[in-house]
């Protein structure tokens, strides 16, 4: 009779598992009416500070300061001065040319990779524009508007994307992944999310030190996924680290959506509710709001109130890079209907509304940056482009592994040289 | 040792105000193991701290640290928890200098508590040194007595590169001579117990020579070496035993000297056999002293198995599978 019994658990509900599938794939129509982008100017501004159990809100709405009428509204718009808005113009539409010319470079065999920011300019030219210039930021790869802000040379930043002799970091590091100690611009690293906890290190250590600088370090919603992003939180909770974790929610982590991330459980600036930090949900495509979200985290961090996690909700407007083709797995109307609009035009707008801008100005703005950017590359190219022999003296391959050349080493060193000689005879071989 | 590395940690928190020392229980309560018992109450909490159970954040916070200009000195409580900081440790630290062209240094010293021998199990006994050794950017350093663990200790934390520094549990509190059944020496009776005060160093990149001997050269670090030595000692054998102290960077003079004299070399590690480090050494001996050597080069290594609990002193490198690696190179 026993054995005639079914197997126990077999009249329980059979479990299914759900794999995330983004709402639109190529070809199909988009209806974003379910995103809720709220009002310009209706969400509060809490004081620098606050608790952050009293910020359920502002992880969860979104801080938007720029409405469709071109205006700025409410406690978050930073009443920038028409000449800041006007460099932040101005640094907008460097990166946009920077952008266009090195994607082309890419593709006539300049180099061999470049990864464009478009649609996610606002978040890091306006984040930087909010910081000091000696604050040290940890960036992923898509903030070259970081070191445009920060002034940093085109031709500097061409060298190491055409890994030239000029090329400050000797020809070792992948396209566009900068460094720069004078503008307090970490290296930055390929693989995802590792300069998140350093970056909280480098704040604790200016915490230590009794130092006025603090960090910030910027990573995709991707790669939240990481551990690394999960020590960073605990780290800088524990610690209280005067750091800013920015997360860029630009909807695309090459062709997986962000739902691989979580984003179909909760936002990604309510991470910061569980481990105690303040957390802000920002328009990422809203100049003034980045700016106004970056200044307050920054205030905040600098009066030890703790550090910040700020998620900017944009969208990547291009491919991941340009070894990637969007159209193959996300619908093109996507970036035309994008809710935000662009962070470009609508600062551009906010000008011309305000009336400190026009159309002609913005137009010659964007021929100077265009010559500005080729005649920079035309120097960069003096010092070579990749692949034609023009690159760091050989020598320079078997240093800085250690601070001195250890024997092994110098041993490979000679067996390289030797090579050399015997490949090109009669040249110098270190050259 | 735990004393000479308490005083290690001392003497450099006490001169460089850079450096920090960091990790999971060792401020209030000064380590599992106590090497830093008393430093946090010396020096202070900003100094000396603890860590939340992370240790992908303890190196990861270390190499910004280190980018900012401080001297950390992470603790990882056992080198079995290494690995969830490895990616912070071979991606991010090894390669900093040379990713930057030096604008940017990770000068950390990571020590771990390594080896097996106290009944750890496989989670608490582990010998991971040869996964370090092969990332170009580490230095792995290996102290055996206390004199060296205090010298070689204020090396690495003086030292501008990140270094690994795996210390031999087994032989915290006294020379283990690999008879287990045999009581243990306290470090009081043996001769490198003898630490001098205040700061000294000993360089990288250099290999003691423990006895000196004409029938055989062996090669190795960390416990093996009182192991090896208790051996021999028993056996009657003259071997010019090298405690290695530095794997990376290697004391290749050392090793090319003592084998060209010998003729014979055996090399001993706790660690699993296949892609050990005893493989490096082996093929070093042989592409540079092949025409001195009288026998082939021999390994005594653990197995490649997890390090067992209960058999523990089956999986242990002892004087039988030593003796026997020995007896089969003489005979040659
Ligand atoms: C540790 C690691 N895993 C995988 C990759 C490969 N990879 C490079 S970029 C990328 C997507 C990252 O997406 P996200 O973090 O959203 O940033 P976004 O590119 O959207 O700016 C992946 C998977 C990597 N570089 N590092």
């Amino acid at each position: 009779m026993a054995d005639k019994q079914p197997p126990a658990g077999d009249n329980r509900p059979k479990l299914a598992l759900h794999v995330p599938e983004p709402k639109y794939r190529p070809g199909d129509a988009v209806d974003y009416s379910d995103i809720d982008i709220g009002e310009p100017g209706s969400m509060s501004r809490p004081d620098e500070t606050c608790s952050p159990d009293t910020m359920r809100d502002h992880a969860y709405g979104l801080v938007r300061v720029l409405g469709d009428d071109d205006n700025a509204a409410g406690p978050w718009d930073p009443r920038l001065s028409p000449d800041t808005l006007r460099t932040m113009m101005r640094n907008f539409a460097m990166v946009r040319a920077f952008d266009e010319r090195m994607f082309r470079g890419q593709r006539q065999g300049k180099t061999s990779f470049y990864m464009k920011c478009t649609g996610e300019e606002a978040t890091s030219v306006a984040a930087a524009m909010a910081l000091a210039a000696d604050d040290m930021v940890f960036p992923s790869y898509r903030q070259q508007g970081i070191l445009i802000a920060r002034g940093y040379p085109l031709v500097e930043m061409i060298n190491q994307i055409y890994s030239n002799k000029g090329d400050k970091l000797k020809g070792r590091q992948l396209p566009i992944m900068y460094s720069s100690r004078e503008h307090s611009f970490f290296s930055i690293s390929g693989n995802l999310a590792t300069q998140t906890p350093q970056a909280v290190g480098w704040a604790m250590a200016s915490a230590i030190k009794g130092d006025s600088r603090i960090a910030a370090t910027w990573v995709g919603e991707g790669s939240t996924a990481e551990g690394d992003f999960h020590s960073a939180c605990t780290f800088a909770a524990v610690y209280n680290a005067p750091v800013i974790l920015n997360v860029i929610n630009n909807q695309w982590a090459i062709s997986s959506f962000s739902g691989f991330a979580g984003a179909e459980r909760t936002t990604f600036a309510a991470r910061a509710l569980g481990y105690g930090l303040a957390g802000l949900r920002v328009d990422g495509n809203d100049a003034l709001a980045c700016y106004a979200a970056q200044q307050w985290a920054a205030n905040r961090a600098r009066a030890n109130g703790g550090p910040t996690l700020i998620e900017y909700f944009t969208y990547r407007a291009e491919g991941h890079s340009t070894s990637d083709d969007p159209s193959g797995y996300r619908s093109a109307q996507e970036r035309e209907e994008w809710p935000l609009g662009d962070p470009v035009m609508r600062l551009k707008k906010h000008l011309i509304a305000l009336g400190e801008w026009d159309e002609e100005r913005q137009e010659a703005m964007d021929r100077e940056c265009a010559e500005l950017v080729k005649a920079a590359t035309k120097e960069a190219e003096k010092n070579g482009i990749l692949g034609h022999g023009l690159h760091h003296p050989f020598r320079t391959m078997f240093q800085d592994v250690y601070e001195d050349i250890p024997w092994h080493l110098e041993e490979q060193a000679a067996q390289a040289k030797h090579e050399r000689e015997v490949k090109w005879p009669g040249e110098e071989p270190w050259s | 040792m735990i004393e000479a590395i308490n005083d290690a940690l001392d003497i450099m928190l006490e001169r460089d105000p850079d450096v920090i020392v960091m990790g999971e229980d060792i401020g209030y309560f000064g380590g599992v193991f106590r090497c830093t018992a008393g430093l946090q109450e010396k020096h202070g909490k900003t100094r000396v701290f603890d860590t939340p159970i992370s240790e992908c954040g303890i190196i990861g916070v270390a190499v910004g640290m280190g980018a900012y200009g401080l001297r950390p000195v992470p603790e990882i409580q056992f080198a079995d928890y290494i690995y969830p900081g490895l990616d912070q440790l071979i991606s991010e630290a090894a390669r900093l200098r040379y990713r930057s062209a030096t604008e940017y240094i990770a000068p950390l010293t990571v020590r771990s508590p390594f080896g097996g021998g106290i009944f750890g199990g496989q989670t608490h006994s582990q010998s991971p040194e040869a996964i370090f050794t092969h990332v170009a950017g580490l230095k792995t350093v290996i102290p055996a007595t206390p004199y060296d663990a205090k010298g070689l200790l204020i090396s690495c934390i003086e030292d501008n590169d990140p270094v690994i520094f795996f210390e031999p549990k087994r032989i915290y509190n006294g020379p283990f001579s690999g008879f287990y059944d045999k009581p243990v020496e306290p470090w009081k009776r043996h001769a490198d117990s003898v630490v001098p005060e205040g700061h000294y160093s000993i360089p990288l990149g250099k290999a003691r020579t423990v006895t000196e001997g004409e029938q055989l050269t062996v090669l190795t670090y960390g416990t093996m070496v009182h192991v090896t030595e208790a051996v021999c000692r028993e056996q009657g054998i003259e071997a010019n035993i090298l405690d290695l102290r530095t794997l990376v960077p290697l004391d290749i003079e050392a090793i090319e000297e003592s084998v060209r004299k010998t003729g014979r070399c055996l090399i001993v590690h706790e660690a699993t056999r296949t892609s050990g480090f005893g493989a490096e050494l082996s093929a070093l001996v042989t592409e540079r002293c092949f025409y001195h050597l009288e026998a082939p080069v021999e390994r005594v290594t653990g197995f490649d198995t997890p390090y067992p609990h209960s058999l523990e002193w089956a999986y242990f490198p002892g004087p039988v599978r030593i003796g026997e690696a020995i007896d089969k190179i003489l005979k040659d």
